[in-house]
């Protein structure tokens, strides 16, 4: 009996040291796992997207493009709009599964069709934003705000190489961030703001007319 | 009785026991050329500042005081070195492009703004760690121009 008891006692001491050790790990796989779910519903409108297929064959995994389209752009474009939406509509949760979605349509962005000086830019380019999209996939809505302020930086940037046949809007409010001001894009001319939402969502005018 | 004085015993025995396990200890004998400190010219006050309160975790070269080497303060540390340098690793600073660079001076003030960084739960440990009003005052102004001036 008394061997059980002590057995017993060893093996919980092992479980709890293990789990002391390896808790943060466990805790963000889990995150990880219920966005994947939940990004397929989130961002149902998908079928919005150009489907250029001009260039034909990726490599990555078949189910990841179905779900991203094919690493364009477009598609870039495309989920930071989403997000963006998320942003105006100051919801936190679906701006994470959103912020994910980017991430990871900015990993699978080919861009190879580009001249070498240009595909170094776009990489840098994509190395930045996909790490502010990340962050905002696990963020509260403040500090969303604050990496959506750089990715939309490196949106601008993005569009200037890559063009767009869309015609969209660089938009700006002076008030963000302390009076420092932010900019975003986007497709509508009416301005709705992604960094105060429901606070100030009119805070803001139309700086550049891309296309 | 008995059975307290059994997890006493077995406690005790396990924190002795954990302490040979063997820790990746964050050290290297050089400091890179990339490192922040050698590419940018950073004042005594700052260098100081950011020594003790942020290369712990953001750099290739971690102070192991003992107290640092006792587990479970080790693993602990292991765990937020690991996130941390992937973060952000003052060692490899030069090796990020502008782009990079700009954006992490951004994340620097806002966590030295928002009393994010450093952990709370390591200057719990490491009292001197933690930033006063004017050594954070200090910081933010000097990455702001550091920000300011890779731009222009
Ligand atoms: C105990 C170790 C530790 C110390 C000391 C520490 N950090 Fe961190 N830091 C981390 C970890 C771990 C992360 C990963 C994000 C998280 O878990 O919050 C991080 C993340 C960051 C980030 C990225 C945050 C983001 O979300 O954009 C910045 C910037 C940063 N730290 C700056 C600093 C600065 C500046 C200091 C010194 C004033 C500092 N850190 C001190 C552990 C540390």
């Amino acid at each position: 009996m008394k061997k059980v008891k002590l057995v017993t006692t060893i093996m919980v001491m092992a479980f709890i040291s293990l789990t002391a050790v390896s808790c943060k790990d466990a805790k963000t796989d889990k995150n990880d796992s219920t966005e994947h779910h939940s990004e397929m519903n989130a961002d149902g409108d998908h079928s919005k997207m150009n489907h250029d297929n001009s260039d034909g064959h990726h490599d990555g995994d078949k189910k990841e493009m179905a779900m991203n389209g094919n690493g364009t752009s477009q598609v870039v474009l495309n989920d930071y709009f989403n997000l963006k939406d998320a942003l105006v509509a100051d919801d936190n949760a679906k701006a994470k599964n959103l912020g994910g979605t980017l991430a990871k349509s900015l990993k699978a962005f080919d861009t190879s069709k580009y001249s070498d000086d240009k595909q170094s830019e776009l990489k840098d380019i994509i190395e930045d934003a996909t790490e502010h999209a990340e962050h905002i996939s696990e963020s509260d809505i403040a500090h969303q705000r604050e990496h959506f302020k750089v990715l939309s930086k490196d949106m601008v940037d993005m569009v200037e190489i890559t063009g767009t046949s869309m015609t969209i809007y660089q938009q700006y409010c002076p008030m963000y961030d302390n009076n420092k001001g932010g900019a975003w894009l986007s497709m509508n001319k009416e301005i709705r703001n992604p960094y105060f939402g429901d606070k100030m969502l009119k805070c803001g005018k139309v700086q550049r007319e891309i296309n | 009785m008995k059975i307290v004085k059994i997890i006493a015993w077995i406690a005790l025995i396990a924190l002795v026991a954990i302490q040979f396990f063997p820790v990746d200890y964050n050290q290297s004998e050089t400091i890179p050329q990339t490192d922040f400190m050698l590419v940018n010219n950073v004042p005594v006050t700052v260098e100081k500042s950011l020594q003790v309160s942020c290369y712990d975790c953001h750099s290739n070269n971690t102070q192991y005081p003992w107290y640092n080497k006792v587990q479970p303060v080790a693993w602990f540390l292991e765990g937020h070195i690991k996130k941390g340098k992937e973060e952000l690793n003052f060692s490899e600073w030069d090796s990020l492009t502008i782009r990079r660079k700009t954006s992490k001076l951004r994340s620097i003030i806002k966590q030295i703004e928002g009393n994010k960084m450093p952990l709370d739960s390591y200057t719990l440990i490491h009292r001197d760690a933690k930033l006063s009003e004017s050594e954070k005052k200090l910081l933010i102004e000097y990455m702001s121009d550091l920000k300011e001036n890779l731009n222009n």
